[in-house]
């Protein structure tokens, strides 16, 4: 899977989980980035993304994972 | 909403919990019950207060909460608290986990200080019940204990004082005890919910380290539907009726063309099990007080017969309303609320047709249509775990109507020990239908001759037309026996088929189902078939063992019935007789035969 299309199922998720039809994301997309982002929903994106690629988050990865970028890199070393 | 109903998909609900939120708000015309809901909980409760939330605006309750702090529940509970006390709650949830438990036994600790702890730990529990009833006066559901997420002693850890997994179920049953003495107090099952969805699914410590949730959030939905539950049917919005399809959802088969004869039910085949199974689950139902209707597309004369079979659990006036016809199945549900006085949405639909279940949610919305599949093995699983009839309250009428009570005496009698084997084969109570074949049970009795291996005679199969020839001939003697006790029917367990020529009765087929091994149930047979013969003026019975790999255990089954050994060849064949001229003494004396009862 190209880092494109890990973006692009990702902006999807995004947009589910906090219900916003018009968020984009990038590399450097953090949480300051998106209001409703806060530690609660975090752990649901973890798990909308866990879902989306089949993928197991370590715990050590999800809770310092610094931006999208790093998200989308845990990513495509785990497929 | 479909993708809040059971069996639903937790991790979507979670991840669309936003917008399902959205849509549940802006359905038109929907009159919600506003409800005040406080959780007090000790580990964090957020998502769990969030899916709540979809769960029970899709019950139309549209609760308002108060949420602790987390790990402030006995602190909210026990010391004045103006926010708390402004809110007014109108149900309290305590939403604690075997995180909470401040003292769990040490190996090392003696009896007295693992009592001591386990008392400590329950009355900090009742203390806060007992101070919030009176303060709020309002229900309270409380959660009991998760297992805990290791085992020190391994299974020993289930039975000794010391293990984690004893002090948690004792700590359970206290809980128990506290919910049976008191009204408007209940019981959240984690304990229950926790086996269902696997201890791995329920509890992973990373969610716990890094969010301080109990329960791991892919299991949250479960968990809160499951809360949801007991708030809908303490706020009276339960369902009360269940309707039922006849044709592959009460019995397999179709009744028009297969005849009533032919239809799965019973005890004989695997799917009729599995369907008599549902059927006893939808007779408690019934003495739990849910209504029972029929709705079916069948001729109504034909149909009705499926359930006037003698090994049909339910019967018609089990059901509180019969719609059997050609009428779309809509409007049969529509006129039978009309009759009973109910609105369509107090009513469950049952039926294995996807395409009647979609009839009814287009036309009748507000009624619940489970997605039962047409694997009649999954329909109790999942109008169980749905929740439609969550009992918090059972009255003192519902209780004289359950069954369910009858059935544990029995049971509990059964535990008594006997120094008599005949006394306890008596207190079986059995009951035996032995006579000659009838066409319901063809089948299982062509198969019972294909099954069979160590209690077979002859080992001779049939097949079914066989088996239907042998019946209609009357140089055959053919008898087959049903066995009943106190704790369920056993169905067709035995088959005796012998061909008359020359005054004597020649044993084809001598079998029977090992499950009523050592009950008398070979002697009743052998009774019935000394009755026919004489009857016959028949002068003697000629019975055969050949022995095969598996039946060495009816190698000396004539010689055990009285007869004589005429011959045995080098194979270790053997040809015995029985001289029916002489006297006969029945040789059973516990199984009373062919004697209806009502059971």
């Amino acid at each position: 899977m190209t880092k494109e299309e890990v973006f692009s199922r990702l902006t999807e998720v995004f947009r589910d989980v906090f219900d916003d039809e018009s968020i984009e994301i990038s590399e450097s997309t953090t949480s300051a980035d998106i209001p409703d982002w806060d530690s609660f929903e975090h752990i649901n994106l973890i798990l909308a993304v866990e879902t989306e690629f089949g993928v197991k988050i370590p715990m050590g990865k999800a809770v310092t994972l610094k931006n999208v970028g790093e998200l989308a890199e845990t990513i495509i070393s785990m497929l | 909403m479909r993708e809040l109903e059971y069996p639903f998909d937790g991790n979507y609900i979670i991840k669309k919990k936003k917008s399902l939120r959205r849509q549940l708000l802006s359905e038109e015309g929907v009159r919600f019950t506003p409800l005040r809901i406080a959780i007090l909980g000790g580990e964090t409760t957020n998502d769990i207060k969030n899916v709540m939330e979809l769960f029970l605006l899709n019950n139309k309750i549209q609760p308002e909460f108060y949420e602790s702090e987390y790990n402030r529940y006995y602190e909210d509970a026990m010391f004045p608290n103006e926010e708390l006390e402004s809110f007014k709650p109108e149900l309290i949830f305590f939403c604690t986990c075997n995180r909470n438990i401040a003292e769990f036994p040490e190996i090392t600790d003696s009896n007295e200080l693992v009592e001591s702890k386990l008392q400590s730990t329950y009355e900090r529990f009742q203390a806060m019940w007992d101070h919030v009833s009176t303060t709020y006066n309002c229900p309270i559901i409380q959660n009991n204990f998760d297992p805990p997420m290791f085992r020190l002693m391994g299974n020993r850890d289930s039975w000794d004082i010391h293990g984690r997994t004893n002090f948690i179920n004792r700590l359970n049953q206290l809980f128990a005890e506290y919910a049976a003495a008191h009204e408007n107090f209940y019981i959240h099952d984690i304990n229950y919910e926790a086996s269902v969805i696997g201890l791995s699914n329920w509890s992973d410590s990373s969610y716990w380290h890094m969010y301080k949730y109990g329960v791991s959030v892919p299991a949250i939905p479960f968990f809160s539907f499951n809360v949801s539950n007991i708030v809908k049917s303490i706020i009276g919005k339960n369902k009360k009726v269940l309707m039922l399809d006849m044709d592959n959802t009460l019995w397999g088969g179709v009744i028009g063309d297969d005849g009533a004869d032919n239809i799965e039910i019973g005890q004989e085949t695997a799917m009729s099990q599995v369907y008599s199974e549902f059927q006893s689950y939808v007779k408690s139902l019934k003495s739990l007080g849910v209504l029972l209707t029929v709705n079916s597309k069948n001729d109504h004369d034909t149909a009705v017969k499926g359930l006037e079979r003698p090994d049909s659990i339910l019967h018609p006036d089990d059901f509180v309303s019969m719609k059997i016809n050609w009428d779309p199945k809509s409007r049969n549900l529509v006129d039978t609320a009309a009759e009973l006085n109910l609105l369509p949405e107090s009513f469950v639909f049952a039926d294995d047709n996807p395409a009647e279940r979609e009839i009814i949610r287009q036309e009748v919305p507000g009624a619940s249509v489970p997605e039962i599949g047409n694997s009649p093995e999954h329909y109790i699983e999942i109008l169980d775990r749905s929740g439609f009839f969550e009992t918090t309250n059972l009255s003192a009428d519902d209780l004289k109507r359950n069954e369910m009570y009858q059935a544990n005496a029995a049971r509990s009698a059964a535990k008594a020990s006997f120094q008599d084997y005949d006394d306890y084969l008596k207190s079986l109570q059995m009951n035996g239908e032995i006579q000659g074949f009838v066409p319901a049970y063809m089948a299982r009795i062509a198969q019972l001759t294909n099954k069979s291996n160590q209690f077979n005679l002859t080992t001779k199969r049939y097949t079914q037309s066989e088996i239907e020839a042998v019946s209609a001939d009357p140089s055959y003697i053919d008898i087959y026996g049903k066995l009943t006790d106190k704790f369920g029917d056993n169905g067709v367990v035995s088959v005796v088929i012998g061909n008359v020529r020359n005054n004597e009765c020649h044993i084809d087929l001598w079998i029977m189902s090992c499950r009523v091994l050592k009950r008398q149930m070979e002697n009743a047979m052998m009774d019935a078939l000394v009755h026919e013969c004489k009857a016959r003026g028949l002068q003697k019975i000629v019975g055969y063992y050949y022995p095969t790999a598996k039946n060495n255990m009816v190698r000396e089954f004539f010689a055990d019935r009285g007869f004589n050994k005429i011959s045995e060849d080098t194979d270790g064949n053997t040809v015995w007789e029985f001289d029916l001229t002489a006297d006969y003494t029945l040789q059973n004396t516990v199984i009373s035969v062919n004697k209806t009862e009502d059971c």
